[in-house]
């Protein structure tokens, strides 16, 4: 009998070192309140702006050198 | 735009990655807390650096068989995006090395070999800025770049991986296991690398395109003359 509690006893101060580790791991400090508040999707909103701003300039800039190009292979024949 | 289907993609999916990686969920650690979501922004910087120094060479191997001045445009033009988010990368490294390991710069093993090979590409413009005669500025600069991309190998991938380095995946660590236990974070960070890797590539072609054009220009000048 004595080895059987020995061992049951192992196990669970296994178990209890196991869930005490990823307890920690939940309650690693993550910015929940900026979530719940919804004040994350200003954030995401202002760079998504300007991803976009850039995105739209690398656009421009290509429709431009496609007309450059175009406009020197005219000139050229 | 012509041909240019890839480039939305790699719009969509950048733009895929910033709403995800801000919003998605992330799991929960200590010490890299929140900022665990800067491996979707930093990480793909240096896959697209990885991916834009290899075209460089692929490039310039090409010029060394075939010397036209394309080739070597388009070594160039490549090389210059890879430093560009070479870059971006230490910095972005700097900006989160400061919050997680406590310096901006701890002399982590991988930090140091990116340095390094970001000074062997320096290099490599200042050769390529420094022969005036444009064929053998394209030769010099393709045998270099050869020799730069096989320095940053070893200095990036494997270095780091032979001694105790404090990024995931090296000293011993496993890949990005510990990142992404509930693989999660491979449903933004993958699409992140394509997306990153894709508008480097029309970046790198636009620059190859006003170099192309501004070669015929100098052309047409010198027939008027």
């Amino acid at each position: 009998m004595n080895w059987k509690i020995k061992v049951t006893k192992t196990i669970t101060s296994l178990l209890t070192l196991f869930l005490s580790f990823n307890l920690q791991a939940q309650d690693a400090e993550m910015a929940d309140t900026m979530r719940s508040e919804g004040k994350i999707y200003v954030v995401v909103s202002i760079v998504l702006v300007i991803l976009l701003g850039l995105i739209g300039y690398l656009i421009f800039i290509d429709r431009k050198v496609s007309n450059l190009e175009k406009r020197l292979n005219e000139n050229n024949h | 735009m012509t041909r240019s289907w890839w480039k939305i993609v790699g719009a969509l999916l950048v733009v895929y990655t910033l709403i995800g990686g801000f919003l998605f969920n992330v799991p929960r650690l200590n010490i890299v807390n929140e900022t665990v979501r800067a491996l979707y922004f930093h990480v793909p910087m240096w896959f697209g650096m990885v991916a834009m120094f290899l075209v460089s060479t692929i490039y310039a191997v090409r010029y060394l068989k075939t010397p036209s001045i394309i080739n070597d445009t388009h070594s160039g033009s490549f090389a210059k995006v890879g430093l560009v988010f070479g870059l971006m990368g230490i910095v972005t490294g700097m900006i989160w090395a400061n919050y997680t390991w406590g310096s901006p710069w701890h002399g982590d093993p991988k930090q140091n070999g990116a340095a390094i090979a970001l000074l062997v590409y320096f290099a490599y413009f200042v050769l390529r800025g420094s022969v005036n005669n444009h064929e053998q500025k394209a030769r010099l600069s393709a045998a270099y770049n050869i020799f730069a991309f096989a320095a940053m190998i070893p200095l990036i991938f494997i270095i780091p991986r032979m001694t105790s380095s404090m990024h995931p995946g090296n000293g011993g660590n496993p890949g990005f296991n510990m990142y992404d236990l509930d693989s999660k974070m491979r449903m933004v960070f993958y699409p992140a690398v394509l997306g990153w890797i894709l508008i480097g590539t029309w970046i790198s072609t636009l620059i190859i395109r006003i170099k192309i054009i501004d070669e015929k220009i100098y052309e047409l000048e010198d027939k008027s003359h």
